[in-house]
């Protein structure tokens, strides 16, 4: 969409800027003793088709960006293109002076202004360049509200991430089954009956505030992940098998925090607790050295038979937007889903840490 | 105490602990006799028919059927307590007359209650027909994914999009899904409450339709039509079901 044209009230403002450089074309045409009104039947048509003709300074600034594109490069693009604008821009003003010249009362009207060209077509580059700044002006804008907006959904979603995992916390699912079972450990086994309370109060304290850090290194994520295993491990007992293979590299990786807790939630929620026979989670991260991705893989086993429940998919959705609003186009998710197990990969730019593992985004 | 006296209990449970705790509070009602346990839905179907218990604890999040399904498979011919974390699960349970409920964790006083209000239970009057807890259960505006059917000693599955047509006979309905027949004890009424009208359609006194599987109609008699489903199948049509369907069909087109 053009940031003029697109735009009633921006059109109308910058025809209306163009009335006092008419003026001044009409000041400059004074030389060439030409009368004022037939100036302005001259100036009057070639000032409005001019106008618009520099609103295609879009097309080339938006293939040229400032941040990118190198000096000479910017300099050659718009220089040539403000040369043709204005070439043809002479071109129209030579046809209507002769046009024009045809009628009696301005007769010789083309010869008079012949002398005035050189400087009709000078004032042609410097209006189209000046044309080139605004327009510049108005992407780096836009472009500028447009990450604002960004940066608000991202944080939004971040919000929607805590929320979720405090969500997690009071799930019947976890929550009370999790302290249904410490009520049956107290009996049977006090010692892991009080392991299951601290497993479960470093899962609830590790989550909390943890929405509102940009990023975390991978190895504070890890932690909370495996909180949050330890919990279900106790509940479903040889029925959870995990298997982790993590690049020690990876470890130090930044990434958006309660990333990976969700994937592993979701493969528990929709896995194992269906499965009489127990399942397995696999969590495989590596990361390439240098600017290379980091990849996270979660792979489960399922019930084919049990119908997805109510609810599916809400948490893998977020996982997938909050790559996206924080990485856009640089970050990968892909989910499968085959005969029996399912699986999600993530790839992101892996980001380090100046200073190892503080948990402070940089 | 005898054991042919004594209150032959089962236990439903999908985790270990949830059973331990169970079987811990029992301990000390020498007049409770616990006959078997079993951790999903489908071992559940098949040992209680055969074990007869007085009395059942019975998980409703479970792996293959939930608590809901098992009980619609298994006749309501003992006092059940569910067990649950979920409080509007919980809810359910108590619209479908089950004696009690359990709400995880759950207190030694608490489950002493429940006990206590089975054995008044136990022998008393009968709970309503199986297939008719597939109505009471379901929470409202929602209908079912899928159905569950006995069939012999298996547990047939059926996902509702399978479902081609579902016809009433004596006490039972008979569903077709995929040119097989099951039989299912429940009303036509109470199975079409549970269906997505979106999907179903009762175009007679006796019949529900799928929708989907309807290929054309045809006139019978002078008040009466006739579907013909896209396998051939040919179902009959009442008046006041061929207006409805009349008005399905042409607000699709």
């Amino acid at each position: 969409m053009h940031p003029i044209l697109g735009q009633f009230r921006r059109l109308a403002l910058y025809l209306l800027a163009w009335v006092p450089l008419g003026g001044i074309l009409l000041l400059l045409a004074a030389p060439t003793g030409l009368s004022w009104p037939k100036a302005l039947v001259l100036i009057v048509p070639l000032c409005l088709i001019y106008a618009f003709i520099c609103l295609s300074a879009w097309y080339p600034c938006r293939a040229t960006p400032l941040a990118t594109a190198g000096f000479p490069r910017l300099v050659l693009t718009h220089l040539t293109s403000a040369t043709v604008v204005s070439l043809l821009w002479l071109l129209m003003a030579k046809a209507l002076a002769l046009a024009l010249s045809t009628l009696e009362a301005f007769r010789e009207l083309d010869r008079q202004i012949a002398p005035g060209y050189p400087l009709l077509f000078g004032s042609g580059v410097l209006l189209y360049l000046l044309s080139v700044g605004l327009h510049y002006v108005l992407i780096s804008t836009e472009a500028f509200r447009e990450a604002e907006q960004r940066e608000l959904e991202a944080r939004v979603l971040a919000r929607d991430a805590e929320l979720r995992a405090l969500k997690a916390q009071v799930n019947p699912h976890f929550l009370f089954n999790s302290l249904h079972s410490i009520s049956a450990l107290t009996t049977i086994d006090a010692g892991k009956a009080r392991a299951m309370c601290i497993a479960l109060a470093d899962f609830l304290r590790a989550t909390l505030g943890m929405g509102e850090k940009a990023l975390i290194p991978l190895r504070d994520e890890l932690v909370l992940v495996h909180s949050f295993l330890s919990v279900e491990k106790i509940r479903f007992g040889a029925r959870l098998n995990l298997e982790e293979k993590i690049e020690p590299e990876a470890l130090d990786c930044l990434l958006p925090p309660l990333l990976l807790q969700p994937l592993v939630e979701n493969a528990i929620a929709h896995g194992i607790s269906n499965l009489t026979e127990g399942g397995w989670i696999k969590i495989a991260i590596s990361c390439r050295e240098g600017p290379g991705d980091l990849s996270i893989l979660v792979e489960n086993n399922f019930d084919p038979d049990t119908p997805p429940r109510r609810g599916t998919g809400t948490g893998l959705r977020n996982v997938r937007q909050r790559l996206d609003t924080r990485y856009g186009n640089r970050a990968t998710f892909a989910s499968r889903s085959e005969e029996n197990h399912f699986r999600v990969e993530l790839n992101l730019p892996a980001e380090r840490s100046s200073s190892s593992n503080t948990g402070i985004p940089p | 105490m005898s054991n042919l006296t004594k209150i032959r209990t089962v236990i439903v449970e999908d985790e270990e602990l949830a059973r331990q705790i169970l079987k811990e509070m029992l301990k000390t009602h020498p007049e409770v006799l616990i006959v078997g346990e079993c951790a999903n839905g489908f071992d559940a179907v098949k040992i209680i028919p055969e074990l007869k218990p007085d009395l059942l604890f019975l998980d409703i999040q479970m792996p293959k059927l939930d608590g809901f399904e098992v009980l619609e498979l298994i006749g309501t011919d003992m006092a059940i307590i569910f067990t649950t974390a979920y409080d509007q699960h919980a809810l359910r349970a108590f619209e479908v007359h089950a004696v009690d409920y359990l709400l995880k964790p759950f207190a030694a006083e608490r489950f002493e209650a429940a006990l206590e209000r089975a054995k008044r239970r136990l022998g008393q009057e009968k709970l309503p027909s199986p297939g008719e807890f597939a109505a009471s259960a379901r929470e409202p505006g929602h209908y079912v994914e899928r159905i569950v059917v006995k069939d012999g000693t298996r547990v047939q599955i059926i996902p509702v999009a399978r479902l081609d047509y579902a016809k009433a006979q004596d006490d039972y309905v008979a569903l077709a899904s995929q040119s097989k027949k099951y039989l299912k004890q429940q009303t036509i009424s109470s199975l079409e409450a549970s269906l997505d009208p979106k999907t179903f359609l009762r175009i007679h006194r006796s019949c529900i339709v799928n929708l989907e599987r309807v290929s054309r109609l045809e006139p019978y008699s002078k008040d009466s039509h006739i579907a013909i489903l896209s396998d051939g199948t040919r179902l009959p049509v009442s008046r006041s079901g061929y207006a409805r369907l009349r008005a399905i069909l042409e607000q699709q087109r």
